[in-house]
């Protein structure tokens, strides 16, 4: 990898590194370790984006007028890559990567001007309401309504496997504005303040243990209709778009990488042999992780000088959701299985970085192992099931009915 | 950095793919196999430069690298090519060029280049297949060269072959040996494999050779073995992902036409979902052999383990979409009437020469250790 790039991409690298070295404390890189959910808490994150901020490097994706560092293709891959690597926090993505390309696409000047800033500097904690009890897959179906009454919404529903809608204090939020034969047309997307009276937040503890992911109840919420995204009922192009960032998960094979090497150094702590004995499948199994990260490393980089040269891009862009959320699995799978019965003590306390070792026999990082691998079962579930995905696949990759 | 092809190489696929469906017709393919080698379409390979595809243009090649002998392979691997052209033009030469004296060079790798000289390699045992580590075939000093025993199985284009590379083991080290073919002392037992390929079983009953018979120069040629064998295995896996892009091509257009229940076959999700887990390891195959292609041939130990990867993550792939071709094409998937039974029995090949995916898989462990977790990172 390093031999493709030109010196001033080396360069570029060298400037990431540095800034690394200085922002990138062994305690934030302890709490990504032990975060067993699928997102950092703030006092992870925090620190890390306000650095980030201060550098103008927060929004990578963002065009520069609103906020983003006007990088090239590849100096985006080698800061993700870095950043991937040295076990950095991946920043919290409702606000940065979901709301805030919506904005940039399809929101007034005004609206614009108030949001954007208010996402890049971490002031605003965005959630997401889209699943509902009844609408998971078939997400157009949708039915938390949004009633207009003079400058207002009166939004009344429920939303569910909201991440982070205890630590938010806005919502995006898919309502229904109409009743068309087609679901799709009669969808908005609204902004909420999580302040406003009538909601309330039910609390889901996932396999893992973890407080992640709520239910939503909208009660006869009010909301601004200048808080609406583009025309009423045409919230699903907006909810189109959102989702294929969603989709598109940035640049996560580094980040994958580091999560093997990460077990590569427990099981090398635990004084696992991997030469001999059982010691070997394990081998052979991080072995064919690394040969996988190794592929979606390379599709992902083609997909990128493909898009760069103005060419299709071809199929990878469409695989790479898959390859990550089943690579991601398996690395939390053969964690487990690498620890055997070491992995089945279980501390119920979260965050487990707030935890030093309790007993020498069972460090921390050996209890996050199992809560990891229960969570990360749902890495095929979220932004779209696997099953989803291969429809997807199957119809625009492959062409079939 | 750019890892979209670049036009040159977009121009080599087209006109790879191009010549290979022009030529390669089913008539041909039978023609190849009746002989085991066709000499005509040899000399084409020539003129349109795959011969001398990694020979440097000193030694009259193009100097090309390991993408595009992938690229070359991944189109044999679509037209199901006979020929040997792995061992011949990319282990062969790899093994001089790394190996050779200059005169060696000098004299074989142009005329291998041109189509002149055909050069096959010995490396498998019936014992041990392709493990170095196990290699029996031994060479021992005389006063004018060496004497050469053993036995060495899975020669491709032996009975064609103008010269072999015999690789066997002496005082604890492997060695190289050139010896021209035919020659009486050297017994070939033709031996086709599963794909219809032609090789040979070469016993070596105390041959005597003179001193120049050993490629390059006296020292051990284990690393120049598993290099040339690495470049192989690269080739191999662009080859293979040839074959699956066919397998698959032809299973979608099965399942879209033919009609059970009022519907074609493709209306059912769990074949829909079957053949995007054959497009996802095709894909992840291409993205391996890229990958390997890639990198540096002098970092051996990157470089190996990146081949082996590939080699690895193509035997399973290969193995996968292979069964599940044969599944949804059903009871016509089981008959030798179908041209995917050929692809099948082809990827079986691909995966299990040269060592299968559990001894590149291992290969692979061992050289993670070696590479260690810095330079892991950035591989």
């Amino acid at each position: 990898m390093k031999h493709l790039l030109s010196p001033e991409d080396l360069s570029f690298q060298k400037e990431v590194q540095d800034f690394i070295d200085e922002n990138l404390t062994d305690e934030i890189r302890r709490g990504v370790r032990l975060t067993t959910s699928s997102f950092n808490e703030k006092e992870v994150f925090g620190p890390w984006q306000a650095a980030l901020h201060r550098r103008g490097w927060v929004a990578p994706a963002w065009p520069k007028e609103y906020g983003g560092p006007g990088w090239t293709p590849v100096q985006r891959y080698i800061f993700e890559m870095e950043c991937g690597l040295a076990g950095a926090p991946l920043l919290i993505p409702m606000g940065l990567n979901m709301v805030g390309p919506v904005i940039i696409r399809f929101g007034t000047p005004e609206q614009r001007a108030f949001y954007l800033p208010r996402i890049l500097s971490g002031e605003d904690y965005w959630c997401q309401g889209y699943s509902e009890p009844g609408a998971g897959s078939d997400l157009a179906r949708l039915g938390t309504r949004a009633v207009r009454d003079g400058d207002h919404y009166v939004v009344s529903g429920s939303k569910i496997w909201t991440s982070h809608a205890h630590h938010a204090n806005r919502m995006f939020c898919l309502v229904r504005t109409a009743d068309t034969p087609k679901p799709q047309d009669g969808i908005s997307f609204l902004l909420l303040d999580m302040a406003s009276p009538g909601i309330t937040i039910r609390p889901i503890h996932t396999l893992g243990g973890d407080h992640e992911v709520n239910q939503v109840f909208l009660d006869g919420v009010r909301v601004p209709v200048a808080n609406r995204i583009g025309e009423e009922n045409r919230g699903w192009t907006c909810a189109k778009y959102l989702l294929e960032f969603e989709r598109g998960g940035g640049f996560r094979g580094p980040r994958l990488r580091r999560q093997l090497e990460d077990l590569r150094a427990l099981i090398a702590r635990e004084g696992i042999d991997l030469q001999g004995g059982t010691g070997i499948g394990i081998a052979t199994r991080l072995s064919a992780l690394d040969i996988e990260i190794d592929a979606l490393i390379t599709m992902q980089l083609k997909v990128l000088t493909d898009v760069q040269a103005g060419r299709n891009p071809g199929p990878g862009s469409s695989l790479v959701k898959l390859c990550v959320s089943s690579i991601r699995q398996a690395i939390t799978s053969l964690a487990v299985d690498a620890l055997g019965e070491k992995a089945l003590s279980w501390e119920p306390h979260r965050p487990l970085y707030d935890l030093e070792d309790i007993h020498k026999s069972v460090p921390v990082d050996v209890l996050a192992a199992m809560p990891a691998y229960l969570d990360a079962r749902a890495s095929t579930l979220t932004g779209g099931t696997a099953e989803i995905q291969h429809d997807i696949i199957a119809r625009l990759v492959l062409g079939l009915p | 950095m750019d890892l979209s092809l670049n036009d040159e190489q977009r121009m080599l696929a087209e006109a790879a793919d191009g010549f290979l469906t022009q030529h390669y017709t089913s008539a041909q393919r039978e023609t190849s196999i009746a002989s085991g080698f066709d000499r005509n379409l040899w000399q084409r390979f020539a003129e349109l430069g795959w011969l001398g595809m990694i020979v440097p243009a000193e030694h009259g090649g193009l100097g090309l690298g390991a993408v595009e002998t992938g690229i070359v392979c991944e189109a044999m691997g679509r037209a199901l090519v006979i020929e040997p052209y792995v061992e011949m033009a990319v282990i062969a030469p790899s093994l001089i060029m790394r190996l050779g004296t200059p005169e060696q060079k000098q004299i074989w790798l142009p005329q291998i280049a041109e189509g002149a000289l055909r050069v096959t390699v010995a490396i498998a045992e019936p014992a041990s297949g392709s493990v170095l580590d196990q290699i029996a075939a031994a060479a021992g000093r005389t006063t004018a060269g060496w004497r050469l025993s053993g036995c060495k199985s899975l020669v491709f284009g032996a009975v064609e072959a103008d010269l072999v590379l015999i690789v066997a083991r002496s005082e604890r080290l492997l060695r190289v040996f050139a010896v021209p073919l035919p020659d009486d002392r050297v017994r070939i037992t033709p031996w086709q494999t599963v794909d219809l390929r032609r090789s040979a079983v070469l016993d070596l009953d105390n041959l005597l050779l003179a001193g120049h018979a050993l490629l390059g120069e006296d020292a051990d040629a284990r690393p120049a073995v598993e290099a040339a064998l690495d470049a192989g295995l690269v080739a191999m896996a662009w080859e293979a992902a040839g074959c699956m892009d066919v397998l698959l091509k032809q299973t979608i257009d099965y399942t879209t036409t033919r009609q059970q229940f009022g519907r074609p076959l493709a209306a059912n999700q769990v074949l829909r979902h079957r053949m995007v887990q054959m497009k996802l390891q095709l894909e992840m195959t291409r993205a391996a052999a890229l990958h390997a292609a890639m990198a540096d041939p002098e970092d051996h130990v990157a470089r190996g383990r990146a081949a082996s990867g590939a080699k690895a993550k193509a035997g399973e792939a290969a193995k996968f979409v292979a069964e599940q071709a044969v599944q949804l094409h059903g009871g016509n998937g089981v008959t030798d009437e179908l041209e995917i039974g050929a692809y099948y029995k082809r990827l079986m090949a691909l995966r299990l020469l040269y060592g299968g995916p559990e001894h590149h898989l291992l290969r692979h462990a061992r050289l993670s250790e070696v590479l260690g977790a810095e330079r892991r990172l950035y591989a």
